[in-house]
């Protein structure tokens, strides 16, 4: 499938639901059946400090595509970083760097992207994009 | 506080009655700022309606007008703090500014490389880290009082930090995130016996308990105005005038000078030693209707009503499976900070806040304590004088929801 199908799939999934309630459970619910991390790669290195919570992501190149991992201490947080896995996860560099993340705005999520609510998402996706362009050179 | 006076209380305060994502508002966020009265915000108004003009030095009409607000704003805070001297109060932008003030000036006159500052374990970062900046410079070292297992200053072990190096004490009043009320009285008179002068961080006290800076001896005592229903940006340092005498100025520039060459300049006198630039007097003078408010009301019907709310959430809290208080202090002020089993802070705070109740979740700027603690942060629930029983048990039904969708 491609990034924007699998956006499009869990704007779909999502949005069956009309109370915020059900979306948050389906939330926590993803970030409880999120495959933990390799504890050798829970390092310092690969932490990304929020204030308010913390998260771990790994990347490596696997045959010309990027395999995300990826935790965090908070369940809302985890479900969250589960879901860009799902979208950005086993694509190329360039496909990475070409999508536009549009579907955590479009399920109601957004805040949880907000650069104020200091939960280490926002530099999560950075980070995310930057392994992209930093295997993109290395493979050039 | 009976029932028909806290709803009327509550009408002067436009905010209580907002909706948020179509729920009604409960806000227990007020260890971080309190919302304000309409006669606050009307200050402000009229202030900058009929008031405004820049103060000191000014021959005309409008300008003297403000001063006198400035000035009279001042003699408030002195009187509310039960202070000798209105030269003794001086106008910061907040505790945070009124911290460093007296960590670089005092700093600068009295400290000396190899010397000490104490500090406590339960401090705000305002009130740590800019005696690490003055460490930094100096070559001096940070000690720390260790607390006990309810979140109570270990004061035998205060006693033996003391000693001839010791240069300052700077002590919280009222811990932000355990609520704890420090012997601050005690910790002075330990602190004076060996001439060693103690600033108290007042931010988390004053909106809750009577404060008499001369019955407890500060040397120097601190807080915010936005803490106490008054506007953001404006605070107060009050100082015991030798002291005050006896450091340099921590800014430079108008106001604070007597005269001004390009060779020397001599300084004003207090306080305006310590007000450079133009001052916030709309906010000075919003401050002080803030102070006329709660002393209107009173400070020991606040207290008392505010530890009946503290008593009555941490027991309905006791009642959820897996709750962990955390500060249990015998003498604990208007905050309750809490986790449930392993459950994430943010987590809780996030849910809450759907249900359109407002807590603090994280460190609250106490880092080195929620480290010592073992514990990713807390929720935090603080309360003020308008909030009621009603909105705890919400909070509580609200609560309970949150923890079964979360574990």
């Amino acid at each position: 499938m491609t990034i924007n199908e699998i956006q499009n799939e869990i704007v779909e999934e999502f949005n069956q639901f009309d109370d915020w309630m059900d979306k948050y459970s389906l939330l926590i619910d993803l970030g409880n059946s999120l495959k933990p991390v390799d504890e050798k790669h829970k390092t310092p290195q690969n932490i990304i400090e929020g204030c308010q919570s913390r998260v771990w992501l790994n990347a490596e190149m696997n045959d010309g595509k990027i395999i995300f991992e990826g935790d965090s201490d908070a369940i809302l947080v985890k479900g969250i970083v589960a879901l860009l896995i799902q979208v950005l996860s086993d694509h190329t560099p360039d496909e990475i760097l070409n999508t536009e993340l549009y579907f955590i705005d479009k399920i109601g999520l957004k805040e949880h992207l907000s650069p104020t609510r200091s939960n280490g998402l926002v530099s999560m996706v950075k980070q995310m994009r930057m392994y992209a362009l930093a295997f993109k050179v290395k493979s050039n | 506080m009976e029932k028909e006076k806290i709803e009327q209380i509550r009408a002067e305060f436009p905010i209580l009655t907002e909706q948020i994502y179509k729920k009604q508002l409960i806000y227990f966020d007020n260890g971080a700022t309190t919302q304000k009265p309409r006669c606050v915000v009307e200050k402000i108004n009229s202030a900058y309606y009929h008031l405004n003009a820049n103060i000191h030095r000014g021959v005309h009409y409008l300008s003297q007008k403000a001063t006198e607000a400035h000035e009279a704003a001042r003699q408030s805070v002195a009187e509310f703090l039960k202070a000798d001297k209105r030269e003794e109060i001086i106008f910061t932008r907040g505790t945070t500014e009124a911290i460093n003030l007296v960590a670089f000036s005092f700093g600068e006159a009295f400290a000396k490389p190899g010397a000490e500052v104490i500090v406590s374990v339960m401090e705000h970062h305002s009130n740590i880290v800019p005696w690490q900046m003055l460490c930094q410079r100096k070559g001096m070292t940070l000690r720390v009082i260790p607390m006990n297992e309810k979140g109570e200053l270990q004061m035998d072990k205060f006693a033996e930090l003391l000693n001839e190096k010791t240069c300052i004490v700077s002590v919280s009043h009222v811990s932000n995130v355990l609520g704890t009320v420090n012997p601050v009285k005690e910790i002075i008179k330990l602190a004076h016996d060996q001439n060693i002068p103690v600033l108290v961080d007042g931010a988390q006290a004053v909106p809750h308990i009577p404060v008499d800076v001369v019955e407890l001896d500060a040397d120097f005592y601190v807080f915010s105005g936005h803490k106490i229903y008054g506007p953001t940006g404006i605070g107060v340092l009050y100082g015991k005038e030798k002291w005050l005498n006896a450091i340099p100025p921590y800014q430079g520039g108008g106001e604070m000078i007597a005269t001004v060459t390009f060779e020397k300049t001599t300084y004003n006198e207090l306080p305006f030693k310590f007000e450079a630039g133009t001052p916030d007097y709309i906010g000075s003078t919003a401050l002080a209707e803030a102070l006329r408010y709660v002393q209107e009301i009173g400070l020991n019907e606040i207290a008392a009503y505010e530890h009946e709310l503290t008593e009555y959430a941490t027991q309905r809290l006791l009642e959820i499976e897996n709750m962990r208080i955390i500060g249990t202090a015998s003498n604990k002020s208007s905050v309750v900070s809490f986790l449930v089993g392993n459950i994430h802070p943010y987590d809780i705070g996030m849910l809450l806040d759907k249900m359109g109740i407002a807590v603090r979740t994280g460190h609250h700027c106490a880092q080195p304590l929620i480290d010592s603690l073992h514990i990713p942060g807390t929720v935090r629930a603080s309360f003020a004088f308008y909030n009621t029983k009603e909105e705890i048990d919400t909070f509580i039904e609200a609560l309970k929801k949150v923890v079964g969708m979360l574990s």
